[in-house]
C-alpha cells in the first residue's frame, strides 16, 4: 500500500479515529506521517476531515502558502481549481501539476493517455511515443543480446527522427 | 428547416426498431469531449470569445468535405430558439439538461437531420461530439463519433498532450474525452429488487448507473443509464469493448428477472401490464409521472410477446411526448398543468386505438 498522502512511499503508518462511531483511517509513510503530526501520540496537527475530505485538497503545505498560485495564461487560481476542480485551461494542466496527478490518480487510478490523439496536432507527439517505445525495445534487446533485432530497431528509430526533424 | 422537424416531432432516430437487443437497450450514445488549443475552457470564456468558439466550430461542420463523408451538419444558437423549444432538445435527448440552464449566449447545437450525430459547444467543454443510436450499437457509435472529430480536427486545433491526451475542463474527463453510456429498461430487476446489487457491482467495475434524464439514481419509466467513468489510460476500443460485454450480462440478468417475475407470478405481471395498457388507452387526464410507469410496464409487455401490434419505437415516441416541454411545443401555446395532462393523455389514447398514429 502507498502512502495516501504522498503516493510515493510504502504506508507504515497506520492510524485510525473513531468520531461519532464513524471511523476513519489514514496510511501514510513515515515521512507524511511525521510532517502532518499522525501517529505522534500527540494531537494531529490537521483535521482529519480536511485531510480526507474531496478528492481535490491540497496539500497541506500549500495551505500555509500565503498567495495561492495562478494560471498565466486564464488567471484560475490553484484554490479555486482545488474548490470546483474545474480547470481554466489547457496550460492549467501543466501549471497544477502535482494536484492534477494526484487529481487523475484518484479517478482513473493512472496519469497515461495510451487512446486515440488528434492525427495533425498529435502526429508528432505519436511518432514521439513510438520512438520511446522502440528505445525501450532497442535497450531491452541489446540486454538480450539480440543484436540482429536491435540493429533493425536502430535503424527504424533513425528513420523516425529523422521523419521528425524534416517535418518540423 | 430541419430543426424545425427536430422540434416538431417527437420521433428520433434513436428510438428505431430493429437495433440489437432492443428488448432491454432502448439506446446507446458516445460522448467525446474536445476544447480548443486557442481558448480558455467555456467557463472562463469572455462572451465575445464564446462567440468566437461557436463561429469556428461553425466554419468546421460546414466544410464541404464533412458534409460529404458524415452528411450535413446544420449549426443553430441556443439564443435563437425560445425556452420551450430548447428544453425540447432536452426531453429528446439531444443535449443535456445543464446545457440550456441559465445563460445561453454563446451556446450553440449542431445537428445532423436525423439527429444521429448531434454537438454540443461551449457545454462544459467547447464540443460534446454525441452520436445517439438505437439498441445496443456502441461500437457503431463510436465509429461514427470518431469519424466526425477527425473531420472537425482538419479545422479546429483541439487542446491535447501525449500524457493526458484530450485536455478538457473536467479531470473526470480527460484521456480519450470517451463517454459512452446506454439506456437501459430495467423492469425486471427493479420489480425483483435485484438493480441494488447489481448497480453496486457495477460501480466496482468502475461503471456508473443514473436515472432516466442522467440526473441522481432515481429513475423514472424503469429507464436506467449506464456509463463508463474511467477516460484516462485506456484505449477508446477497449472502453466500448468492456462496457458492450457488460451490457450483455446485465441484458440476459434482466431477461432472467423477466421470466422469473412471470414464472412467480403470471397473473400479477399479465394484471399489471395488461391494466397499464387499458389506461393508456382509455385514460382522460394523466400525469406525466404515471404515463412514464404505465408505457413502462407496456414496453415490458410488447419485449414479453403478451402485446403485440406496437413497435418499441411508438412507446419511446410517446414517452418523449408525454414530457411537459413538448406537450406545449404540440399545442403552440403554454399550458397549465392540468390542461397539459388532458392533451397528454389524448395524444397517447390516439396513438394507442387501433388505426392510430
Amino acid at each position: 500500500m502507498l502512502c495516501e498522502r504522498c503516493n510515493k512511499r510504502p504506508a507504515t503508518v497506520h492510524y485510525t479515529e473513531i468520531t461519532n462511531n464513524k471511523k476513519q483511517e489514514l496510511h501514510l509513510c513515515e515521512e507524511c506521517a511525521r510532517e502532518t503530526g499522525v501517529g505522534s501520540f500527540m494531537m494531529p496537527q490537521l483535521v482529519l476531515h480536511d485531510f480526507l475530505g474531496g478528492l481535490f485538497q491540497q496539500e497541506p503545505q500549500a495551505v500555509v502558502e500565503p498567495v495561492s498560485r495562478e494560471c498565466p495564461r486564464c488567471g484560475l487560481s490553484e484554490r479555486e481549481f482545488a474548490r470546483r476542480g474545474l480547470l481554466g485551461c489547457s496550460d492549467c494542466y501543466a501549471v497544477f501539476r502535482p494536484a492534477v496527478d494526484q487529481v487523475l490518480r484518484r479517478i482513473h487510478g493512472t496519469v497515461k493517455h495510451t487512446g486515440k490523439l488528434p492525427r495533425r496536432s498529435g502526429k508528432k507527439t505519436g511518432v514521439q511515443r513510438e520512438l520511446k517505445r522502440l528505445r525501450q525495445e532497442l535497450e531491452a534487446a541489446v540486454r538480450r543480446e539480440e543484436y540482429e533485432k536491435a540493429a533493425e530497431l536502430r535503424d527504424r528509430i533513425r528513420e523516425l527522427e529523422q521523419g521528425l526533424e524534416g517535418g518540423k | 428547416m430541419a430543426l424545425k422537424d427536430t422540434l416538431k416531432n417527437p420521433y428520433s432516430n434513436w428510438m428505431k426498431d430493429g437495433g440489437a437487443e432492443a428488448d432491454v437497450v432502448v439506446s446507446s450514445r458516445v460522448r467525446l469531449a474536445r476544447d480548443l488549443a486557442a481558448y480558455p475552457f467555456p467557463h472562463r470564456l469572455s462572451p465575445e470569445q464564446a462567440e468566437e468558439v461557436v463561429h469556428a466550430v461553425g466554419l468546421a461542420v460546414q466544410q464541404s468535405k464533412t458534409a460529404a463523408a458524415v452528411g450535413p451538419l446544420e449549426l443553430t444558437r441556443l439564443a435563437e430558439l425560445t425556452p420551450v423549444e430548447r428544453q425540447v432538445l432536452v426531453e429528446k435527448h439531444l443535449v443535456s439538461p445543464d446545457f440550456i440552464k441559465g445563460d445561453v449566449t454563446g451556446k450553440a447545437v449542431v445537428l445532423r437531420a436525423d439527429e444521429v450525430v448531434s454537438i454540443m459547444v461551449n457545454e462544459e467543454d467547447h464540443l460534446r461530439i454525441q452520436c445517439l443510436m438505437p439498441g445496443l450499437a456502441l461500437r457503431e457509435g463510436w465509429e461514427l463519433a470518431s469519424r466526425v472529430d477527425d473531420l472537425l480536427e482538419e479545422t479546429l486545433e483541439y487542446a491535447c498532450s501525449e500524457e493526458f491526451g484530450y485536455l478538457v475542463t473536467c479531470p473526470t474527463n480527460v484521456g480519450t474525452g470517451l463517454r459512452a453510456s446506454v439506456m437501459l429498461h430495467l423492469p425486471g430487476l427493479v420489480a425483483t429488487r435485484m438493480l441494488g446489487e447489481v448497480i453496486s457491482g457495477l460501480g466496482k467495475l468502475g461503471l456508473t448507473v443514473r436515472g432516466l434524464y442522467g440526473e441522481g439514481t432515481k429513475a423514472t419509466g424503469d429507464l436506467f443509464q449506464v456509463s463508463n467513468q474511467i477516460t484516462l489510460g485506456r484505449q477508446e476500443e477497449e472502453i466500448i469493448h468492456d462496457l458492450t460485454a457488460l451490457v450483455r450480462r446485465l441484458v440476459s440478468q434482466e431477461r432472467e428477472a423477466r421470466k422469473r417475475l412471470y414464472r412467480e407470478q403470471p397473473e400479477a405481471l399479465e394484471d399489471r401490464i395488461f391494466r397499464s395498457y387499458g389506461i393508456l388507452q382509455n385514460a382522460r387526464v394523466i400525469e406525466s409521472e404515471e404515463a412514464l410507469r404505465r408505457l413502462s410496464d407496456l414496453r415490458l409487455g410488447v419485449a414479453l410477446q403478451m402485446i403485440k401490434g406496437i413497435p418499441f419505437s411508438l412507446i419511446a415516441e410517446l414517452m418523449v411526448l408525454s414530457q411537459p416541454a413538448f406537450l406545449i411545443k404540440a399545442a403552440g401555446r403554454n399550458l397549465a398543468p392540468a390542461e397539459r395532462d388532458v392533451l397528454r393523455a389524448r395524444l397517447i389514447r390516439e396513438r394507442l386505438s387501433p388505426g392510430g398514429k
